[in-house]
């Protein structure tokens, strides 16, 4: 009955979907407070950046930043990301690096929503004892804003594992590049699409009902 | 709301920020100094590769053809999405099991997969059961993609919009004798439409966004499509990038701005007790409307 599956690495698709995922999580949920910070400093200059940071990435498409770091950052100004000869590689980590540059976008917006929680009166009282700036959104703020925040971060890191599948713009061997090539070769293309969508839900369904359940669980009650 | 984390700045602070501003601005000068060297080496800044847009030619033969198509199929998603979302919304919230389940069933299936394997299977779909000319089809795939995900998103919203009216809204409305289906089309529905429309005008950024991969990977003639034809021809890829990335920031930071006018407008406005569904509820691309995924918004809308 699943005939179809011999010859193609579903699993190994699949796996590298995760990688995806994984490595441009990580790299704009530290970009994201980074943006965050700045948007929420006393410095002009920075909050500028911030604002202006966000309003341009998220209006462009992410397949336009992806398009364009093959053809833009990679073709044209030689940039290999530290894999010269590994094509592979190369676009592996071209599509982490949209993916990073997208999502941090969202990361750092969920997180000063998480921030705007707090409540003023704490600031006062983290001030009041003399606390500087950095010390109070590192002490204060940012523990009780990132448990605030749970939920919204994980609909972004849902986001982010259904988006991997933009990397197929540029042949990373992800789930959709496997996809399209098997829906192209093969004959069943409703049980093909049927075994790739039970992957994204398999990979999305449970990381939103676990970090639904954390998120209220460890939010701060007020 | 920034000013809560630090106060009207003391004259060692007003020292400090002044330093951080210089370090900060130093950095940032330096980062596009070297962008603009490294363009400046590989021959971008040219004016060869930048003169075509200030020609109409770059205009009416490529980008606002593309432009066109990438509006078209956005328009024709969100008419078709709208009704289906409100649909299986309220599908959602009926009183029978078997309506309820099944619709909840389609609208979480269809938020947990990428847009992008719904184009490619649409348009597989398409290529064999369907007799849709070659040319035409890329346009229908995109747009099946695009109505069958934000459907269900907006089938989310609707709900959170409904859901979001004040109780009282129902039992008032049974108290004067109207039948179910009266409450929901004659009370509930036109409040609900008007608490989300700042959070349907910010789906409108997600689709035109969306429609870009349409033009990658289906060939739809788009506004991204759109470009490497026109870099083909005036070999300015980079300008092309450049030009296509700020046509759709203008185009979607208008879309945003007017979401959020919207709301300002209807918060201030707001004659009944109900939340307003703002933009970023739903702007998060292709996030979900806020609200834990998989039980709905359990009316946690701020």
């Amino acid at each position: 009955m699943f005939d179809f599956l011999e010859g193609y690495d579903v699993l190994g698709a699949f796996w590298t979907t995760v990688k995806l995922t994984a490595l441009s999580a990580v790299g704009s949920l530290i970009l994201g407070t980074v943006l965050a910070a700045m948007r929420v400093s006393p410095v002009p200059l920075m909050r500028g950046f911030g604002t202006a940071y966000v309003n341009i990435v998220r209006n462009i498409p992410l397949t336009v930043i992806i398009v364009f770091s093959s053809l833009g950052l990679a073709d044209i100004f030689g940039m290999t990301m530290g894999a010269p000869d590994d094509f592979k590689l190369q676009g592996f980590r071209l599509a982490v690096l949209s993916l990073v540059v997208y999502h941090a976008a969202f990361v750092c917006e969920a997180l000063r929503s998480g921030i705007n929680t707090v409540p003023v009166g704490q600031a006062e009282a983290a001030r009041a004892i003399g606390l500087s700036f950095s010390q109070s959104l590192r002490l204060i703020v940012l523990p009780q804003a990132f448990r605030s925040v749970i939920v919204p971060l994980a609909n972004v890191l849902i986001a982010l594992t259904k988006n991997t599948t933009v990397a197929a713009a540029i042949g990373v061997a992800e789930a959709a590049t496997l996809m399209k090539t098997m829906i192209e070769n093969e004959a069943q293309t409703l049980a093909i699409a049927a075994v790739f969508a039970l992957g994204f839900v398999v990979l999305t369904l449970p990381t939103g009902l676990i970090l639904g359940w954390l998120g209220k669980r460890l939010a701060v009650k007020r | 709301m920034t000013s809560v984390l630090y106060d009207a700045p003391g004259p060692r602070a007003k020292r400090r920020n002044v330093i951080f501003s210089v370090g900060f601005f130093v950095l940032l000068a330096l980062f596009l100094w070297w962008i603009w060297r490294t363009m400046d080496d590989k021959g971008q800044l040219k004016w060869s590769l930048w003169e075509p847009f200030t020609t109409s030619d770059a205009w009416t033969t490529y980008l606002l053809p593309g432009l066109a198509n990438t509006l078209k199929a956005a328009a024709l998603a969100m008419v078709i999405a709208l009704p289906l979302g409100a649909l299986f919304g309220i599908a959602r919230l009926s009183d029978h099991r078997w309506v309820r389940a099944p619709a909840g069933v389609v609208v979480e299936f269809f938020r947990s997969i990428p847009v992008l394997l719904l184009m490619l299977f649409a348009n597989e779909l398409y290529v064999r059961s369907t007799d849709i000319p070659s040319e035409e089809r890329p346009l229908y795939a995109v747009v099946t993609g695009l109505v069958l995900y934000n459907a269900s998103v907006l089938a989310e919203v609707v709900r959170a919009g409904i859901l979001a009216l004040p109780k009282g809204q129902t039992e008032a409305a049974y108290a004067v004798g109207l039948r179910k289906g009266q409450t929901m089309t004659s009370i509930l529905l036109p409040q609900a439409v008007t608490v989300m429309l700042p959070a349907i005008v910010g789906q409108l950024v997600v689709i035109v966004k969306d429609t870009a991969l349409g033009g990658v990977l289906l060939t739809f003639p788009e506004l991204l499509n759109s470009r490497s034809t026109l870099a083909a021809n005036y070999a300015n890829v980079i300008a092309s990038f450049i030009v296509v990335a700020a046509i759709f920031i203008v185009l979607n930071f208008a879309l945003t701005s007017f979401a959020s006018w919207l709301e300002g407008r209807l918060r201030r406005g707001k004659k009944s007790t109900g939340a307003v569904l703002g933009a970023d509820e739903v702007e998060l691309n292709p996030a979900e409307v806020r609200g834990s995924f998989g039980t709905g918004a359990d009316g946690a809308i701020r």
